[in-house]
């Protein structure tokens, strides 16, 4: 079951709201989930997670949208190439990065890319390495 | 608030956490997380701890069962959980634990039973001996707490 963490919108002085960034994070593992909600929450952000793959399709099958989508690569039920390319076919147009472990070969990273990724960044994630992105996509 | 019983705890919590970095049990992904916790988040480097552990413990077992028969050993389903292990290893900062995957994998990839029933041990060994590590450093922590004083941040660079 996909969980949400707290978060929402904020009023600046001048009573705009300021949009918080949505991530949903997309792993099997539960401590890179904890970590990664983290990570997101120090920056700013809300996020939900998914267990795997076919829980974020089913996610967005029932509506939902995000921002940014941080994607695990190996997981059960549905990895991260097929979640990839499911959601991009389904014309999601959040920005998806892959999250991949150095012992991936350079072939998988690739196929992972050509599912439809907008970057591949590898784990451990830092706030450090996500950053330069968040901000791209914000704007900033 | 006893000011020198705080300054020594600190000292005290100082020198253990760069003893373990300098030994070898943590790597930088460890100051990573501890700069993620805060004062909402108190508790967030022990639960990540723990949730590594317990991986740890589910891991080993399955590991073993997989080598357990010389005959019939599923080296992909233990290069799987090697795998597995090296990335929440990776995740925590468990420096011991990810360099003894990497040998571990590589005694999959050979198929070598022996190499790998070696690696099972020295893992089981690495994550008990961080575990026993990690909780002293907790408990320095709580000390310092108890007696009033903040938990200092340690530059390890």
């Amino acid at each position: 079951m996909a969980t949400k963490s707290t978060g929402g919108t904020e009023k600046t002085k001048s009573t705009e709201v300021k949009k918080k960034l949505n991530v949903l994070i997309v792993d099997d593992d539960p401590l890179n989930r904890r970590l990664h909600e983290m990570i997101i929450k120090t920056i700013g952000g809300i996020s939900q997670t998914a267990k795997n793959g076919e829980e974020a399709v089913i996610l967005h099958r029932g509506g939902a949208s995000f921002d940014l989508i941080l994607m695990d690569k190996e997981m059960p039920e549905r990895d991260g190439v097929s979640t990839t390319k499911k959601l991009r076919e389904m014309k999601v147009t959040s920005m998806i990065v892959g999250v991949t472990s150095l012992a991936d070969q350079e072939e998988e990273r690739k196929a992972f890319m050509e599912a439809g990724l907008n970057h591949c960044l590898e784990k451990p994630l830092t706030k450090a390495k996500i950053l330069p992105l968040i901000n791209h996509l914000v704007g900033a | 608030m006893n000011t020198t019983v705080v300054a020594q705890l600190q000292r005290q919590f100082q020198d253990y956490i760069v003893s373990l970095y300098q030994q070898g049990f943590l790597d930088n992904q460890f100051s990573e997380l501890r700069k993620l916790q805060d004062e909402g988040t108190p508790d967030f480097v022990s639960e990540v701890v723990s949730l590594f552990f317990d991986d740890c413990s589910k891991l080993i077992d399955t590991m073993s069962r997989s080598l357990e028969r010389p005959d019939n050993v599923d080296f992909k389903q233990v290069d799987s959980g090697v795998h597995q292990l090296k990335g929440s290893s990776s995740s925590v900062g468990a420096r011991r634990v990810k360099n003894v995957c990497i040998s571990f994998k590589e005694c999959c990839h050979v198929q070598n039973r022996e190499g790998c029933l070696r690696c099972l041990q020295q893992v089981d060994y690495e994550y008990k001996m961080l575990k026993t590590k990690l909780q002293d450093l907790f408990n320095l922590e709580q000390q310092i707490l108890q007696a009033g004083g903040t938990i200092p941040q340690v530059d390890i660079n």
